[in-house]
């Protein structure tokens, strides 16, 4: 099922929620939904699913308009971030219970819907689970039972809101490993929301970053890592050092001290983005040079803190180096990026 | 979400809870001194009584005609007002109209009004020559003065009760369930009928409990409206009455003994239900 999103705006009184939202996500895929708190990640998925109508834009599967159906025809699979399981049903009874409030006329008999829920249960390994009630499980075993839940009326699209926002860090791991092999098991479209970038790097096959209701990038995990297509994503994913500087005729300037690198772009006052394992410290000279303040290392590396003196103020840099050139408090060193991006203000 | 906060006593373990002695001796005191003695003297005083004596005052006809209007009556007007009393609370809490927060505060009413004037304005409303009663009085229903009064007023004076317990849990119930549900392909009945009813079922039996209490125990507005006819339309609370007023305490006492009873064990019955709800549903 490919779902296309054109033009979507939402807004909340007087404030833009989602701001002109285009979006193509191919049959199969699984997407990550990246960006931080209040970009509109959850209002997105719930206008695909039918819970959120939006103010102006369209949505098709497969080419069919899905504004015209509710929630509950949409054929889409929805697990919330805190699982919204039926307390007071048992877990067999909460991923029955799709199958059993079905028309009459489609709905199956009992023996099928019992094959059914426990081949679903036997899919997210908890089978043993099934006379439990959802109070009497863990916050993993939630998670996975709402997404057994989701499945069992095989739905033609997974939406999965934040599916591992409440759970510790080891648990998080295991369950993301778990939802890529279960994708690749199933291989329905599905669209996961995260505001963790390692989790939509290392889960997705192509992550859409949003800031404030706008989609900034989409591409997939190596792209908007390697290319970031704008300061924000520069920011937002991976470790970036962040230097005030002035482009003018192509040329950089820091303060009034020029740069040996060029920007054929951009124009005016700018930020120069280098990822902290980009900038070397060295004996090249690119007349961009800081002051050392403070020195940590732990393993291979050392952290320092370098003041950069950008026209009358100076700027604290954090970057990595390797231990084999080791750096001493006090000194001035030369700084060089390996690669960086300039982008306009 | 596991542990509820509750401690038990005598598990043989520490609990981290403090205060446990001090509360409980609180508890069991203030419970002793407010309900339990004058309950005793109650039992004392039906002790003048030989069981014989005992005996033929509560299997009197108009005793237990009385204590089968008191309690069927009763059981009944709760049954209206958990099947009302839940509508109302739907509409109050789940739609927005004008006057809303009017209604709500309307729903108070019964609680408020001293039972005597909710007796003498029920009557005069359902009296033959009524604002209610002269229609219904076309109709062949005379509500005044019948059992059917009695209901009424019992109705009324039960219908807070309802609304007021199972409100806050309605408002607090999770709106994505219902998504969740709706999402699954649940239609608007059977979201309501599967997800929110039984999510409300230990609520629901605690109005139900508290009406049934309250209609049960209710004396002032139904002697009003209620003709008290012995053996028709006469109440278990007013026959005890006039036997105070007939200086037969024993008798008084011996009847309030059998409505004590009568009420405890449904009660408790109906605490068995919700208990049993509520550890179906366990508590975040
Ligand atoms: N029902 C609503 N009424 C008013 N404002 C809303 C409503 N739902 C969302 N918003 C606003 O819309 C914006 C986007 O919300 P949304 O829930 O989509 O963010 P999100 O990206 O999912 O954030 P998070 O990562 O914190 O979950 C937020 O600023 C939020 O306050
Ligand atoms: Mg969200």
């Amino acid at each position: 099922m490919t779902i296309e999103l054109t033009n979507i705006t939402k807004n909340f009184g007087a404030f833009a929620a989602l701001d002109g939202v285009d979006l193509k996500i191919a049959d199969g895929e699984l997407l990550a939904l990246l960006g931080p708190s209040g970009s509109g990640k959850t209002t997105l998925l719930r206008i695909i699913a039918g819970l959120d109508w939006p103010d102006g834009g369209d949505v098709s599967f497969d080419g069919e308009n899905a504004l015209k159906r509710g929630a509950g025809e949409r054929q889409v699979g929805f697990v919330f971030q805190h699982y919204a399981l039926f307390r007071h049903m048992t877990v067999f009874e909460n991923v029955a219970f799709g199958l059993r409030v079905k028309p009459r006329a489609i709905r199956k008999d009992e023996a099928s819907i019992r094959a059914r829920v426990k081949e679903l249960l036997d899919l997210v390994q908890l089978d043993w689970l099934a006379d439990r009630y959802p109070g009497q499980l863990s916050g993993g075993q939630r998670q996975r039972i709402a997404l057994a839940r989701a499945l069992a009326t095989e739905p033609r699209i997974l939406l999965l809101d934040e599916p591992f926002g409440a759970l510790d860090a080891k648990v998080r791991k295991e369950l993301r490993r778990w939802l890529r092999s279960l994708h690749e098991e199933i291989n329905v479209t599905s669209v996961f929301v995260t505001h963790d970038q390692e989790e939509a790097l290392e889960v997705a096959n192509r992550v859409v970053v949003m800031d404030k209701g706008k989609i900034e990038q989409v591409g997939t995990p190596g792209e908007v890592y390697d290319y970031p297509a704008t300061a924000f994503v520069h920011g937002f994913i991976g470790e970036s050092v962040v230097l005030p500087v002035n482009v003018a005729e192509g040329r950089v300037w820091i303060g009034d001290q020029p740069l040996n690198i060029t920007a054929p772009n951009v124009g005016g006052p700018s930020k120069l983005y280098v990822r902290r394992h980009d900038m070397q410290v060295g004996s090249e000279s690119i007349g961009l040079r800081g002051a050392v303040r403070h020195v940590r290392s732990f393993g291979a590396i050392q952290r320092a803190d370098i003041a950069v003196c950008a026209g009358g103020n100076e700027t604290l840099i954090e970057i990595d180096t390797p231990r084999d050139h080791a750096l001493r408090t006090g000194e001035t060193v030369e700084l060089h990026p390996r690669r960086f991006r300039i982008f306009a203000d | 979400m596991r542990g509820s906060g509750v401690v038990t006593a005598g598990s043989g373990r520490r609990n981290t809870l403090p205060g446990f002695g001090l509360t409980m001796g609180l508890t069991l005191t203030w419970l002793s001194v407010i309900i339990l003695i004058p309950l005793a003297g109650l039992f004392l005083k039906t002790f003048e009584l030989s069981f014989a004596e005992f005996a033929n005052i509560v299997t009197s006809r108009r005793t237990l005609n009385a204590l089968k209007i008191s309690f069927g009556l009763a059981f009944g007007a709760a049954l209206v007002n958990l099947v009302m009393g839940s509508i109302v609370v739907w509409a109050l809490v789940r739609y927005r109209f004008p006057g809303r927060r009017i209604f709500d505060a309307i729903v108070d009413i019964p609680f408020a009004l001293p039972t005597a004037v909710a007796g003498i304005a029920l009557t005069s409303l359902f009296a033959q020559k009524g604002w209610l009663g002269a229609p219904l009085a076309e109709l062949g229903i005379k509500v005044a003065f019948t059992p059917l009064g009695i209901f009424i007023a019992m109705i009324f004076i039960g219908i807070p009760f309802v609304v007021r317990t199972v409100q806050p849990v309605l408002i607090d119930l999770d709106p994505e369930i219902e998504e969740a549900a709706a999402s699954l392909g649940a239609n608007r009945w059977q979201t309501i009928w599967r997800v929110i009813l039984p999510s409300l079922i230990p609520a629901l039996l605690t109005g139900f409990a508290l009406a049934f209490a309250r209609a049960v125990g209710e004396y002032g507005s139904v002697i009003f409206i209620a003709g008290n006819l012995p053996n028709v339309s006469e109440i278990a609370p007013l026959l005890i009455v006039i036997r105070l007023s007939e200086f037969r305490y024993a008798d008084a006492t011996a009847i309030a003994v059998v409505m004590l009873i009568v009420a405890f064990l449904i009660i408790l019955v109906v605490n068995r239900l919700q208990y049993w709800a509520q550890t179906r549903i366990p508590v975040h």
